[in-house]
Parts: C-alpha cells; sequence; structure tokens
C-alpha cells in the first residue's frame, strides 16, 4: 500500500524542492484550524461555484424574468418589455392546449415508465442467470440508449410512416388495415410512446439488473430448498428486495420522461393539432417552434416544469436517504 | 456447467436482442436501398442490390457538421472536467462548508429540462451576441454534464483512502500538488466516464443546437439530420445514411469502453 503514494511522491518532491519553502508555512497554518482547509475547500470548488451561477442561476433567473413580462423579438434585443406580473401564467392555465397538454403529459409519462420499468425488469431478471452470450446480449441492449435521440426518432418516424412504414407492413399481413400512427390524432400521442418506451427500456434494464447483483444469491438458493418456484421466488423475494433501486429507477424515469422534447418534436411536432403536445413540447413549441416566437408564455410554461423538478428532487433526495440508513 | 446454462436461454437472449436492435438494423437496410425502391410494397428486408448514394451525399454534405459536433463533443468533455472533477474533490475529500446543499442543487440542476434553460440562453446570447457560436453551444451543452460529472467524481472519490492522501501531505505536497499528481491520476476511470457522456451527450444534443445554433454557419450534426428531414422528405436513404454516421460515436464507445458506460448509467441510482 504505501509503495504507491512514496513512488508518486519520491518523484514529485525532487520537482517540486524549490517549493518547500513556502509550502512550511503553508501546512503550519492549516494546523491552526478548520478555516485554511475550507479556504483550500473553497478554492477547490469556485469553477463549479463560478460555473453553477453564470450558466444555471443566470439562465433561469433570465427564464423567471421572460416570464413575467411580455417579451417579443424586438423587445428582446433591445430589453424593455413591459413588466406583465402573473398574466403569462394566466394566459397557460386558460389556453386551450393547457387540459390537452396536461393529460398528453400524464399518460406520456404514466404509460412510458410503466412499460420501460415492466420489460426493463423482466429482462433483468431474464439476465441475471448467466448463459452463453449474456454478457454480449445484454451489452447489445444499451444500443438504443446511445443512439443520438435524432436518430432513433427519425428511425421510429420512418418505420412508423403510413405507406411505406414496416410496422404498417407486418400488421398488414395479420389484416390490420393501414394505421395513420404519426398523422392521425387518436394514434400520434400512443405511437410516440412506444418511441420512447423503447429509448428507455436499456436504461431500466442496466440500473435494475445491478440492483439484482447486489442480492445475495444465497438468498435465492436457500428459498429454493424450500420448495419456492420461481414467479414464488420473483414476488417473495427480488420484487421486495428490489424495492429501493426501483424507487430510484421509476424516479429518474419520470424526471426524463416529462423532460423529453426532441422525440415527439421530431416525430410529430406535438400534432397533429395538439394530440402529441406535452408540456415540454408546448414549451419549446411556443418560443421555437414557430415562425413567431412567444417566449413569454414558452417561459411560464418551463417555470411549471422546474417546480415539478424541485417536488422530485426533493423525493430523490428522500429516496437515496432512506436508501443509505437501509444500506 | 453447461447443465446449468441452457441453450434455450441463449436462444431466447439472441431473439430478444433481435427485437430490440431491429430499428437499428431496419435505419442500416434503409440506408443502403436504392431511391426506386424506397417506396416499394411490402418494403425490402435485405438490401439486396444495396446503394452507397446516400453515404456518397453525406460524406460530400455532412462533413462540416461532423467536424463541428466534434469540436462541440471535444470542447464539452473539456469545460466538465476541468468544472467537475476540482469541485468533486472538494466535496469528497475537503469537507466543503454547505457540502450537502451543493449536491441537492447539482440533483436539481440535472432534473431542470433543457428546453427551459434553452430559453435562458437564449435570452442571454441574443444580448451579447453568442447565438450561432460554437463557443456558446459548447457551454449550454455542458450544462447537462456538469451536474453528472460533479457527482459521479464526488462518489467515487470519496472512495480514495485518506491514508494515500496523507501519504502526499507527508512527502511535502500542498492540496494542488496532491490533487494533481494522486487523486487525478487514481480517478482515472471516473474521468473515463465522465468524459465517455459529456462527449455522448454533446454529440447528441438536439435541443440546444435547435434553438442557440439554428441559424450558423457551423451546425452539429444533428441539425444537419434535421435540415435532411426538413428539406427532402423522399431521401430517406441518405437521411438514414446519415444517421448511421451519426451513431458511429455511439457504437464505438459501447465496443472500447463498455464498462464505463454500465458505470456511467448506474452512477447515482445503485449503492455499489
Amino acid at each position: 500500500m504505501t509503495t504507491l503514494p512514496t513512488s508518486v511522491g519520491t518523484s514529485e518532491s525532487t520537482l517540486g524542492a524549490a517549493g518547500t519553502t513556502p509550502a512550511a508555512p503553508r501546512g503550519r497554518r492549516r494546523r491552526r484550524g478548520p478555516n485554511a482547509s475550507q479556504w483550500t475547500a473553497a478554492a477547490f470548488a469556485t469553477p463549479l461555484l463560478v460555473y453553477l451561477v453564470l450558466f444555471y442561476a443566470y439562465p433561469l433567473w433570465r427564464n423567471i424574468d421572460l416570464s413575467v413580462h411580455d417579451y417579443n423579438i424586438r423587445a428582446f434585443v433591445q430589453g424593455n418589455a413591459e413588466y406583465v406580473g402573473f398574466e403569462n401564467f394566466a394566459e397557460v392555465f386558460a389556453s386551450s392546449t393547457f387540459p390537452t397538454a396536461l393529460w398528453n403529459t400524464v399518460a406520456f409519462t404514466f404509460v412510458s415508465i410503466a412499460f420501460q420499468f415492466a420489460i426493463g425488469l423482466a429482462l433483468a431478471v431474464f439476465f441475471r442467470s448467466s448463459f452463453r452470450l449474456s454478457n454480449v446480449l445484454r451489452a447489445l441492449f444499451l444500443v438504443p440508449w446511445l443512439l443520438p435521440l435524432i436518430v432513433s426518432a427519425s428511425t421510429w418516424a420512418w418505420m412508423l410512416s403510413s405507406e411505406n412504414g414496416i410496422i404498417n407492413s407486418v400488421i398488414g399481413a395479420f389484416g390490420i388495415g393501414q394505421i395513420n400512427w404519426l398523422t392521425s390524432p387518436d394514434t400520434a400521442l400512443i405511437a410516440v410512446t412506444i418511441a420512447n418506451v423503447w429509448l428507455g427500456i436499456p436504461f431500466n434494464l442496466v440500473i435494475l439488473y445491478s440492483g439484482l447483483q447486489n442480492i445475495p444469491g444465497e438468498v435465492y438458493e436457500a428459498s429454493s430448498l424450500d420448495g419456492a418456484g420461481a414467479w414464488r421466488q420473483f414476488r417473495s423475494i427480488t420484487l421486495p428486495l428490489l424495492r429501493p433501486v426501483s424507487a430510484i429507477t421509476i424516479l429518474l424515469g419520470l424526471i426524463y420522461t416529462l423532460k423529453v422534447v426532441d422525440v415527439i418534436w421530431i416525430m410529430t411536432t406535438g400534432g397533429p393539432g395538439d394530440a402529441s403536445t406535452t408540456f415540454a413540447v408546448w414549451s419549446y413549441r411556443e418560443a421555437f417552434g414557430t415562425g413567431q416566437p412567444d417566449f413569454s408564455p414558452a417561459a411560464a410554461v418551463g417555470n411549471i416544469l422546474i417546480l415539478v423538478a424541485l417536488v422530485f428532487g426533493f423525493l430523490h433526495l428522500q429516496l437515496q436517504r432512506r436508501q443509505e440508513a437501509s444500506s | 456447467m453447461t447443465s446449468t446454462r441452457p441453450w434455450w436461454k441463449t436462444a431466447l437472449g439472441v431473439l430478444f436482442t433481435a427485437l430490440m436492435l431491429f430499428p437499428v438494423y431496419w435505419m442500416v437496410n434503409v440506408s443502403l436501398t436504392q431511391t426506386k425502391d424506397l417506396r416499394a410494397s411490402p418494403p425490402h428486408w435485405f438490401p439486396w442490390e444495396p446503394t452507397f448514394e446516400g453515404y456518397e451525399r453525406v460524406f460530400a454534405q455532412q462533413m462540416p457538421a461532423l467536424g463541428t459536433s466534434l469540436i462541440v463533443g471535444l470542447g464539452c468533455v473539456l469545460l466538465t472536467i476541468v468544472v467537475a472533477a476540482p469541485a468533486g474533490y472538494a466535496l469528497a475529500q475537503l469537507n466543503l462548508r454547505g457540502g450537502k446543499t451543493l449536491n441537492f442543487l447539482l440533483l436539481v440542476a440535472q432534473m431542470i429540462p433543457a428546453v427551459v434553460m434553452s430559453m435562458g440562453f437564449y435570452a442571454i446570447y441574443v444580448r451579447l451576441g453568442l447565438l450561432n457560436t460554437v463557443g456558446g453551444l459548447i457551454v449550454a451543452d455542458s450544462t447537462i454534464a456538469v451536474p453528472f460529472g460533479v457527482l459521479l467524481y464526488t462518489a467515487f472519490m470519496s472512495g480514495i483512502p485518506r491514508e494515500l492522501l496523507q501519504a502526499a501531505r507527508v512527502d511535502g505536497a500542498g492540496p494542488w500538488r496532491t490533487f494533481i499528481s494522486v487523486v487525478v491520476p487514481v480517478s482515472r476511470n471516473s474521468t473515463v466516464t465522465v468524459a465517455l457522456f459529456a462527449f455522448l451527450w454533446a454529440w447528441s444534443d438536439f435541443i440546444f443546437a435547435s434553438t442557440l445554433n439554428r441559424n450558423g454557419d457551423l451546425i452539429p450534426i444533428t441539425l444537419g439530420i434535421y435540415n435532411y428531414i426538413g428539406n427532402n422528405t423522399t431521401q430517406w436513404n441518405a437521411i438514414m445514411a446519415t444517421a448511421v454516421v451519426a451513431s458511429v460515436p455511439a457504437a464505438v464507445l459501447l465496443v472500447l469502453a463498455q464498462r464505463f458506460v454500465a458505470a456511467g448509467v448506474t452512477a447515482g441510482a445503485v449503492k455499489d
């Protein structure tokens, strides 16, 4: 153990020989109290703190500023937008898009997570006992998660296209007529949800799989000695012992799904009409999706999303604390 | 041993993987299909007469976009590591006051939708004239990776034995020396994971690119694909060829750095 630090240290001490004189008082100062070491800690954290203020706090503050003013493109450049208080929020809540977007967000999120989690868990259990090629196959499952979203989304858009899509061709072989997946208001949300489920399976699989690895094998051996079958083992061992990891997986899934813009925008642009518009897509469309940017209501919708993020942030913290307490 | 590893599981696993990867296969298949066969019914399941028209077009038109994405990705990696590694050290080993609050802020930061950030950045960049610049895009893209990077570094650096750092101090190394010559080399694996994800996220980013860099001379490859979809909806072989080329980094990383990928996905969700 000691060989590693000394071998690193000796090469450094020759280099830093000239620096020993100033280093000695520095060491003495550190011993004087917690203050000096706090300064060191703060110095190392400074880049991050500056970064967070400039590139997180400032843009977020600008976003709140946008939502309480009446900004258009000209006011944007000149910076003389009129203060309107909560008018933009009132406008958003009264908008006919609001109930649709709310329902779509809830349905898209809930259905996506239910399927991602169920399929991810089933696959994780399947891959738990290793078999020939299991590691290679499990690695291949990561591919959808690593591809740029625009790649996956445009591939799904082409697969689901009405006349030339492979999906319609396959279900046509079973006697089902053409479905206008992306252009019919009845199916647009289903279509983007299918693509999003596919995107989320790898994430769920990987996390739940590593959660399963932490369950000791003896527990399963003991229960099979007691005559428990596979289903019984799943219900009485896997599910309860996996609960903390499952909770975090679902929460991270929620956060990710609420943020989704790319997939929906590329496949349907939230349409037809508002048929597949979620809050995040709505915000994007108001600000950047049309010829006439309407930043203020877009920022208002965005601020609602931030509030939701804060709530989930607290939830995440609670879950993590509980997990740490239990382990 | 073979009796505990039944062949039917392998067969089933191959089937599941094939189903899962079908869209990826389809992307490659369409990218090689001749234009006249794109609208064939039923669609061609296999590119019997492959064409490379699509790829020729990619290399003729999209090279600047690929270069831009590469620069943005590398810039994002650099910025993320420079900000995240020292902060991780401060949080993990130096008992930074307010560290818990900072951790919470980073968690919340990860949850803020990119579309919200993009509006804020847009408002700032309009004034500063940073719209449509590569630098502006690098900064915006790095906001996806920095909180993740800090949390990952903190988790790893907490595990560095105190004796190792004390030994460096005994040898006369100050905090900065200790950081550069002990902490950073020991945390090499974390750096690889952070770099990998920072690159991949910047490379894949669509939201910041489409909002902050939409009229730039140098557009990244994701916008290249997006503009393609908007402009000629008939040339899906060319669109899919671009998509295949844009997927190359992901494929390379999966082959070369699979264990780092898995480490990054589970970071923050599962305690080892």
